[in-house]
């Protein structure tokens, strides 16, 4: 006998069919998922930790950078570096927005990174000793950052997408200026260019391991490229990363630090020495440099600004309550 | 060229760096008044003192606010934060290039080659950035003195400082409401809220006296129409400060002659924060003379 | 069916934020954040989303005053305009190479 239980399952599966072919049908025709429209769960969970780590990351790699804003040597410097941190804090904002729509608060995000529970990219547990690291970390790092996020502009998930957008074009001038920075330094006095040539020799293995593990080793990776989420592998990215440096690093005059790089006429790749996956997991795992300040600071500044949201909050529910007060007494 | 179209300009295109061109786009003048000593508008001696003061005041509280970003209370609020310091940054770079034109200096040369008592911005600014309370009284008084002094001296008989004002009023403007908006919040909040607000305008009020007091070089160059004299901006101030805190249910702490003989900042002579300020302001730039950046 | 994202837990709830990029245009959906009220949300979203001269005129609206339309009821939806072709003018072929048309 069916019970009526058994026969709300049945077309609630019936319903879960149709919508599974359907979302299957937008992914196959490359087109939107949008936040109201049925997905997988698989998906959505996948979505939200890649756009919170996402989110996490800029939030967090603001920091490095605005160690230096209060330092920056000239005041065109100060003001850019400072433009670029702030737009740093958008993105960030403009991510967990685009999350929330798949159904996780802000706060819970935020709780989850400064409870150490949730990742952000661990480039960002690097320290920045000197000024040549904010034009490093412009050129290597944001420069890696565009090559990961110019194709999530096309990511399935429309918000997204629509995010990575906005993000991409405000960060066009982010890397420019990174390249700028070590420009200026390799044409100046002879200890600046000692500056800069450190600074890219310590942030250009980091930046290479911001694609991610080799391809073989990459388990979420094919699931994620069978969602139009990722679109290229990480070794592919990868070397066209490389491909873009090796021709600025002249320009710039500036040695990559790998004895072993040239590019194979044959299989059109460049090759590389390997890259120490150890340290990779080591700052993965929290053990990098910086990793426990991150979270400090960023836990500080979320704990010494409740009392400030919390007024906030506080001054619009009183307000909106003198309001409806004032209605009623007309009424 | 759009700098990376979207999702449909590359959707068939296979460098995933994507087409990194930059958007088209008519560049402003990026410090005002900069066209007028292009010139040949050189400032007068008097004139970029004067200069230097306003500059002063307005790069180190740039300084300060620019201690605040990946540090506020909400994502939302590090970016306001951030957009009011490059304001000032923005205020700054003028004046200091407007007064660096009466001796053949830059900007640059004077923010990180003058020591302490070179520098002229008034005292208030110059306090530290304390809690979020502090930092919103700070912001208040600074905001209110500057918009009247900009409003006033886009009339100014000199060019340079008249396109400044111009520019920074509007500005200023925007600041004073942020301002405005979070006195009202905090003091309207709760009761810790509220209680953090009464003490910092309490430790604040002090160094509101020192923005008005006139002295022979304003005198001088009000009488020639360049300057304003800060004690001129004083009953409209009062006005707005009155006003804000009696929507706030805030009183003034101390009498509003009180520490009367406070402030030598345009003097040279400063508090105790002023220093260290200076000292990380300029420590890579003094570290490599003549060095390009 | 309100708009996705609010929870209706957070102490400062979420806004969506359109922006008029000129006059002459509509105001267009660009992103969401976080106020406390909407004096600080429309203050907050010049802050966010004009800082490149994006804008000349912004709205905001609470995330959860929104309505949409169902998404499992497209079909019943957007079903209906499909081969209703005589609505557009390319429909009509006859007239085609007369001036003014």
């Amino acid at each position: 006998m069916t019970s009526p239980a058994d026969l709300s399952v049945a077309s609630r599966e019936a319903h879960d069919e149709a919508a599974q072919a359907l979302f299957d049908d937008l992914i196959a025709k490359d087109s939107r998922i949008e936040p109201r429209d049925w997905m997988p769960e698989a998906y959505r969970k996948t979505l939200i930790r890649q756009i919170s780590q996402h989110a996490h990351s800029e939030i967090i790699g603001m920091q490095p950078e605005s160690n230096w804003i209060t330092r920056a040597p000239s005041l065109k410097r100060k003001a850019i570096l400072m433009a670029k941190v702030q737009d740093e804090a958008g993105h960030g904002l403009y991510l967990y927005s685009a999350a929330q729509t798949l159904g996780i608060s802000r706060e819970e995000m935020m709780d989850q990174l400064i409870e150490g529970r949730a990742r952000y990219s661990s480039i960002f547990n690097y320290t920045t000793p000197t000024w040549a690291d904010m034009g490093a970390i412009g050129w290597l790092v944001d420069g890696a950052a565009i090559c990961n996020q110019v194709p999530l502009c096309r990511a399935s998930y429309g918000p997204y997408g629509r995010a990575m957008v906005r993000i991409c074009k405000e960060e066009s001038f982010h890397q420019r200026q990174g390249f700028e920075i070590l420009l200026e330094l390799m044409q100046g006095t002879e200890a600046q260019r000692e500056m800069a040539q450190d600074a890219v020799n310590r942030w250009y293995w980091p930046s290479l391991m911001m694609f991610g593990p080799p391809d073989d080793q990459s388990p979420n990776s094919a699931q994620s490229m069978a969602w139009n989420i990722k679109r290229f592998s990480n070794d592919d990215l990868r070397q066209r990363f490389v491909g873009m440096l090796v021709p600025q690093a002249e320009v710039l005059g500036v040695t990559l630090p790998d004895p072993n790089l040239r590019f194979d006429e044959e299989t059109g790749q460049y090759e590389m020495s390997e890259i120490d996956w150890t340290e990779f997991d080591e700052v993965l795992a929290g053990r990098g440099p910086a990793n426990a300040e991150r979270l400090r600071r960023r836990r500080q500044a979320h704990e010494e600004g409740a009392w400030v949201r919390e007024a906030a909050h506080e001054y619009a529910r009183k307000q909106a309550e003198r309001a409806l007060e004032a209605s009623g007494a007309v009424a | 060229m759009s700098t990376h179209e979207g999702p449909a300009a590359d959707a068939a295109g296979l460098d995933p760096h994507g087409d990194v061109s930059v958007d088209e786009l008519a560049l402003t003048e990026e410090l005002a008044g900069a066209g007028i000593t292009a010139a040949g508008g050189v400032a007068s001696a008097d004139a970029a003192e004067y200069a230097m003061r306003l500059g002063d005041d307005a790069l180190v509280l740039a300084q300060q606010l620019g201690m605040w970003i990946a540090r506020a209370p909400e994502l939302e609020e590090d970016v306001a934060l951030g957009n009011i310091a490059l304001d000032l940054i923005g205020h700054a770079r003028s004046l200091l290039h407007y007064a660096g034109t009466a001796t053949g200096r830059s900007e640059d040369d004077l923010a990180y080659w003058r020591d302490e008592p070179e520098w002229r911005n008034a005292w208030l600014f110059e306090q530290p950035n304390g809690d979020f309370a502090h930092t919103i009284a700070r912001q208040l008084v600074a905001s209110a003195y500057l918009l009247e002094l900009y409003a006033a001296l886009t009339e100014s008989t000199d060019p340079t400082l008249a396109a400044i004002a111009a520019k920074a009023v509007k500005e200023v403007d925007y600041h004073r409401d942020h301002a405005i908006q979070w006195v009202l919040r905090l003091a309207g909040g709760t009761d810790e809220s509220r209680r953090r607000m009464i003490v910092a305008l309490a430790d604040t009020w002090p160094y509101a006296e020192e923005l008005f007091a006139d002295d022979e070089l304003v005198e001088r160059l009000a009488d020639e129409g360049v300057a304003v004299l800060p004690s001129s901006l004083r009953p409209a101030f009062d006005a707005v400060i009155d006003e804000v805190l009696a929507e706030a249910r805030l009183e003034l702490p101390t009498g509003r002659t009180a520490f009367t003989a406070s402030g030598g900042g345009r003097r040279g002579s400063h508090t105790e924060h002023l220093g260290p300020l200076l000292a990380e302001m300029q420590v890579l730039a003094r570290a490599h003379p003549g060095a390009s950046w | 069916m309100s708009t996705p994202g609010e929870t209706g837990t957070e102490a400062w709830p979420l806004w969506e934020v359109f922006v008029r990029a000129n006059r002459g245009l509509s105001h267009v959906h660009v992103g969401s954040l976080h106020a406390p009220d909407p004096d600080m949300a429309v203050r907050n979203a010049r802050d966010v989303y004009t800082r490149r001269n994006e804008g000349v005129s912004i709205w905001v609206v609470p995330a959860d005053a929104i309505t949409t339309s169902d998404p499992d009821a497209k079909g019943a939806y957007f079903e209906s305009p499909a081969g209703k072709n005589y609505r557009h003018a390319v429909y009509y072929t006859k007239s085609e190479g007369v001036k003014h048309l």
